[in-house]
């Protein structure tokens, strides 16, 4: 694999996120029935980041917010040589009739989001389910789903990675493609 | 989704045969599934392509409660089996029996069974993961594990701190199970019972011996009290029960008049009025009810990280 070639820099990755926060704000206005779900771990990271922004452009602060975990509803289960570590799921409230934000770093394959929806029932019936993020690989999916806000769209090849780094987790907030050797392919 | 982990066993047929790191993720694990169990909808689908016996060679309630419970909120397929309403009854072997189940294409077996080792036997002959829910006096190491999970809820890390096990230390698999893990998590263990029913070589497994229930309660943070198995005594081996509750039962003034707050914990069920009265069972020292909820999602951790080291069909 190469070294990953920057696709996304800190700048343009920041008005990107205005940009989604605005997006956002520009749907939904009032922010009363609406929860916005980050998916662990990195979907989280995105989640409290647009969770910020969104807060501080609109003016509104209490907005519901929460975290799933998708790992106990993935279909790859046992078909991974060694099980995934789950993390914490944090939704205190029930979905019932709310308006769900759902986030994630990286739109792939859609089976993190298939299992993402799975478990989001489990947690009540939630009134719609939006989808947001930051990098979608729109040539890959395996499933009919599609994001309803988009960061950057990438069109890479199966092999290739694609990796989301923030400033304070990795020290700088960028968007990196990783594409294997020609001959690797 | 990170750091990928994984057990080192197949099968867990004793705390014994684990390390500290397998207790550890189980934990953690077990820590996600307790967040899922109380949830309005207390499932999720990990294991619906996973079939489980529930094999009791031996009477049980809550153990197989609590099993059959886990298996359900993982999604799994469950078949139930107790010897009492089977053909073990008509002289079949244990692996005949076992390996009629498994041809019904049975992924994991649950077994208690009353001889020691069964479980070790029986891993192996058969490819199924097999899960120990209890085997004569030896171990019952998801007992164990819920109890130290219980004990690290209720007093944080358990290295250094001190577990006291009152009762039938002889008889009981849950002892044994007990000082393995809790010695595995760097805690100190003494046991405490009558002389008749601690056995002969426990030093050797670096567990000291207190006959004198006050000094023993005195000295530790936690005392696990365990029951007294008439049903394993094939003789006498104290006086009566009544003189087990002087010396060896645990009341409220007992506990009011030690110098600190202890823990108390039940590996159930309780014989009220012999190992525990009433009022120091149902007391605020006692985690006897957390130690039945934590043993669902232990049950849960324990048997989706064994599922899935199975791979993929």
């Amino acid at each position: 694999m190469s070294r990953g070639r920057t696709i996304l820099k800190s700048k343009p990755f920041n008005l990107t996120l205005e940009r989604l926060s605005h997006q956002i704000i520009e749907t939904y206005a009032d922010f009363s029935e609406v929860c916005i779900i980050g998916i662990q771990e990195r979907g989280v990271v995105l989640a409290e980041r647009l969770l910020a922004l969104i807060q501080n452009n609109s003016k509104q602060n209490n907005i519901t917010f929460g975290k799933l975990d998708i790992t106990f509803y993935r279909d790859d289960f046992r078909s991974r040589e060694t099980p995934l570590k789950a993390s914490q799921t944090d939704i205190n409230f029930s979905l019932d009739g709310k308006k769900v934000v759902l986030i994630d770093d990286v739109l792939y394959t859609g089976r993190s989001v298939h299992a993402a929806m799975s478990a989001l029932q489990d947690h009540g019936r939630a009134s719609t389910i939006e989808l947001v993020c930051l990098v979608d690989r729109r040539f890959n999916r395996h499933l009919p789903i599609k994001a309803d806000y988009v960061g950057i769209t990438v069109d890479s090849i199966d092999e290739a990675y694609v990796k989301v780094e923030w400033e304070h987790i990795d020290g700088a907030d960028k968007v990196l493609l990783f594409t294997p050797k020609r001959e690797q392919i | 989704m990170s750091t990928i982990q994984k057990l080192s066993t197949k099968h867990l047929l004793g705390i014994k045969y684990i390390t500290e790191e397998d207790i550890h993720l189980i934990f953690e694990t077990a820590k996600n599934f307790k967040e899922v169990i109380n949830r309005p909808i207390k499932k999720v689908p990990s294991l619906r392509d996973v079939t489980i016996a529930n094999l009791f060679f031996e009477n049980s309630t809550r153990t197989k409660l609590s099993f059959e419970l886990a298996e359900k909120r993982l999604s799994a397929d469950v078949v139930n089996f107790s010897s009492s309403s089977s053909s073990v009854k008509k002289g079949e072997s244990l692996l005949d029996t076992v390996n009629n189940i498994l041809s019904m294409k049975v992924d994991m077996v649950v077994m208690r069974h009353p001889a020691p080792g069964a479980h070790f036997f029986l891993s192996q002959h058969i490819d199924a993961n097999i899960i120990n829910a209890g085997d004569g006096t030896h171990e019952h190491p998801t007992q164990a594990l819920l109890d130290a999970f219980s004990m690290k809820e209720r007093i944080g890390k358990l290295a250094n701190k001190k577990i006291l096990i009152v009762g039938d230390i002889m008889h009981s698999r849950v002892a044994l199970s007990n000082i393995f893990c809790l010695q595995k998590l760097g805690a100190k263990v003494k046991v405490c019972g009558p002389p008749t029913l601690i056995p002969k070589n426990l030093a050797m497994l670096g567990v000291e011996v207190e006959y004198d229930l006050h000094k023993g309660l005195q000295w530790c943070d936690v005392a696990n009290v365990l029951r007294i198995q008439l049903e394993r005594q094939d003789i006498k081996y104290i006086p009566s029960l009544r003189e087990y509750a002087q010396f060896y039962g645990i009341d409220k003034k007992l506990l009011d008049n030690l110098d600190k707050e202890i823990v108390l914990m039940h590996p159930g069920p309780i014989n009220r009025g012999v190992e525990l009265s009433s009022d120091a069972a149902d007391s605020h020292h006692s985690i006897i009810l957390q130690q039945v909820e934590n043993g669902v999602a232990i049950r849960m951790a324990v048997l989706y990280l064994l599922a899935s080291s199975r791979g993929g069909n």
